[in-house]
């Protein structure tokens, strides 16, 4: 891979300058990666990019703050949250040091899981960008790329980093295979009735571990979350349809103009609950009122930061 | 221990009569993740894959309702309030069905913390009395397990009541403790015959599947020796979100916390499970809290199962070796590889 080796050169030059440098190691199996932190020469080498570089990096840069120099290595879409948060002025640019490459696609667990039984029971997995061949037990597939990966990847129109400091190989030409959601437009298929019973049966599920809350690289409260604040106290510790629904709303609604859709939150839900479905909403929404897309580019102001007589992007009756 | 037979067929007979008496906890498939549900609305059981949620729940629910209350003002004079306080003691009779021998082994955990020659914690014990587990020999390994590792194995009856190993045409089943012996003799099951031998050659298989297993006997000591060691701590926490997925779903992670939840003059007092990846474990009333860093929590959550744990209850290690803080962790965190580095410094640092 000529990205990787490229990359690793950049950080190397780069690192005497830089506190840290998050990126993606080899994780306890084949179809894992996990987390990061380069903080001498021999952490370079331990740098993987692959399919399954699924996490965003920029979730750790709430822990972060505080003048220390940080490099980060960014998918795309991990970058427009890194824009979002420059946006908002929760980050000084000096602070970071972005490198950049081409992706070209994540895979999605859940969807393996689904596909070959369990994770754990998956032998070996080889994908040429078009397809992927799959081992587990006795059985083996070759599917879509498009079938397995994550569902913001079809969607993506930022396969290659935003705003990056350092951009290593060459750009990725993947194209969107389609604009709209397909799972949301399913969804918004069904009635409110039916869309409300979905909720409630998927908020049942919800046991309440933040996993959501504290993957998402928007989520800057850190422990001044108002879910786990005692005085006031505004959710119960009962974990039960209407507490669940509550936090999982007043999350969404935080994330308004905000959200970037990296997927973080419902990738980290070990429920596997669609909570991508209301980001993506939100965002539609977002995009339909303000023309504002979160995070893509970092002069823009976002539309619940400012105070406008006249939007340009509504039509006003007087 | 005896060993019988029972078809598929009849298994969802057995489980259709259980049902009658017990609340018969099944995994089943709850929206594409595998949960234990009450047996009963149309759902089958999930058997080909090992459930999210932990087998706990079943005796140590994510809530318990320890008691509720209510606030009376008199009518005389409202400054005089009086509660009346009224004690809710779990009743239900329950069965666990196809839990594997991981997760039901840590009831064994469980057992040791609430009921004791000092404490018989009476919300546990009741719920514990009134179950039973069924447990499932797991003939798949995945690349999380490590039961092996723990002094476990993939056809443990560690907590168990009865033991069914799946062979052609259905399980095997044998009794583990009297309670077991007494449900094997409803007529669905049949004589093991030469299907026993067959079951003995699953668990065989399964075992050797899992290859050979990493020493963890001298962890406590190991961990006890980098105690003090910040960075290797804050080294393995770093890719930590602090949420608590791993603590929720771990079958032997029983910390709580006991809240009153009120609605106006009445509530609950709540116990509710607790984990210490969250900056509130432990946090005081005065606001200090000792364990400042997710690198002191990490190491908390290691050294209970791997160190305080065996040292305070006959050196059994906490952790059952099912895997789930591995697989559900959204940053691969991998608590084996935590505990083998702990064995690693703590082997360099002797050896200087």
């Amino acid at each position: 891979m000529q990205a990787l080796a490229e990359l690793k050169e950049q950080i190397r030059q780069a690192l005497p300058d830089l506190d840290v440098v998050i990126g993606w190691q080899q994780g306890y199996d084949a179809l894992h990666t996990s987390p990061l932190f380069i903080r001498s020469e021999e952490d370079i080498d331990k740098l993987v990019v692959n399919e399954f570089c699924v996490v965003n990096p920029a979730t750790y840069l709430r822990e972060m703050r505080g003048g220390k120099k940080v490099g980060l290595v960014l998918k795309g879409c991990d970058s427009r949250s890194v824009i979002q948060l420059l946006q908002e002025k929760l980050l000084k640019e000096e602070d970071l040091t972005i490198f950049g490459f081409g992706c070209n696609g994540v895979l999605n667990h859940t969807k393996l899981q689904a596909r070959f039984g369990d994770i754990g029971f998956i032998t070996s997995l080889e994908n040429d960008g078009t397809n992927v061949t799959v081992e587990a037990g006795d059985k083996k597939e070759t599917v879509p790329f498009t079938e397995l990966c994550a569902d913001k990847c079809l969607t993506c129109s930022y396969p290659n980093t935003l705003q990056c400091s350092h951009f290593a190989g060459e750009e990725s030409a993947k194209q969107a295979d389609s604009a709209t959601d397909k799972a949301l437009e399913d969804f918004e298929k069904l009635t409110m009735e039916e869309r409300f019973t979905f909720w409630q049966d998927q908020m049942r599920r919800c046991i309440r571990c933040y996993a959501c809350r504290n993957a998402c690289p928007m989520c800057v409260c850190k422990d001044h979350c108002l879910a786990n604040s005692r005085e006031p106290k505004w959710l119960s510790e009962d974990v039960d349809v209407q507490n669940n629904f509550m936090f999982q709303l007043i999350h969404v609604m935080h994330l308004t103009g905000r959200c970037v859709e990296c997927g973080e939150c419902e990738r980290a839900c070990p429920m596997d609950i669609p909570i991508m479905l209301l980001r993506r909403k939100m965002a539609g929404i977002v995009r339909d009122v303000f023309a504002y897309n979160a995070g893509t580019n970092a002069e823009e102001t976002p539309p619940l930061m400012c105070f406008k007589v006249e939007e340009p992007t509504i039509e006003e009756r007087h | 221990m005896a060993c019988k037979f029972i078809s598929h067929e009849d298994t969802n007979q057995w489980l259709e009569a259980l049902a009658k008496d017990h609340v018969v906890f099944i995994p089943v498939d709850d929206g594409g993740s595998v949960t234990f549900r009450p047996y009963g609305e149309g759902r089958k059981p999930v058997l080909d894959r090992m459930p999210v949620r932990s087998p706990k729940e079943a005796v140590f629910p994510q809530n318990e309702t320890l008691l509720t209350y209510k606030y009376d003002k008199d009518p005389e004079d409202p400054e005089r309030t009086s509660v009346r306080i009224k004690e809710t003691l779990p009743k239900e009779r329950a069965v666990v069905f196809g839990a594997r021998p991981c997760g039901t082994r840590g009831m064994t955990v469980f057992d040791s913390v609430f009921v004791n020659d000092r404490i018989r914690d009476p919300y546990y014990a009741t719920r514990r009395e009134n179950t039973l587990y069924v447990t499932l020999a797991c003939h798949e390994v995945e690349s999380t397990c490590f039961c092996h590792e723990v002094g476990s194995g993939p056809a443990d009856t560690a907590g168990s009541d009865v033991l069914l190993t799946p062979v052609q045409g259905g399980y095997t089943a044998e009794a583990v403790t009297e309670r077991g012996e007494k449900m094997l003799e409803a007529s669905f099951f049949a004589d093991g015959g030469d299907k026993c031998a067959e079951a003995e050659a699953v668990k065989k298989a399964t075992r050797e599947m899992l290859g050979e297993a990493h020493d963890f006997s001298n962890a406590p000591e190991a961990l006890l020796a980098v105690f003090d060691d910040d960075e290797f701590w804050d080294d393995q926490a770093a890719a930590c979100l602090s949420c608590g997925a791993c603590t929720y779903l771990c079958p032997t992670c029983y910390c709580f916390n006991i809240t009153d939840e009120s609605t106006g003059t009445t509530g609950k007092r709540l116990r509710s499970w607790d984990t210490c990846m969250s900056f509130q474990y432990t946090l005081e009333g005065s606001g200090h809290n000792p364990r400042t860093t997710k690198g002191k929590r990490l190491k908390n959550r290691v050294n209970h199962k791997f160190a305080y744990f065996p040292d305070t209850y006959d050196q059994h290690l906490a952790c059952c070796g099912c895997g789930r803080c591995i697989k559900s962790c959204p940053a691969s965190i991998d608590i084996r590889s935590i505990v083998k580095a702990a064995q690693a410094r703590s082997a360099q640092k002797e050896s200087k």
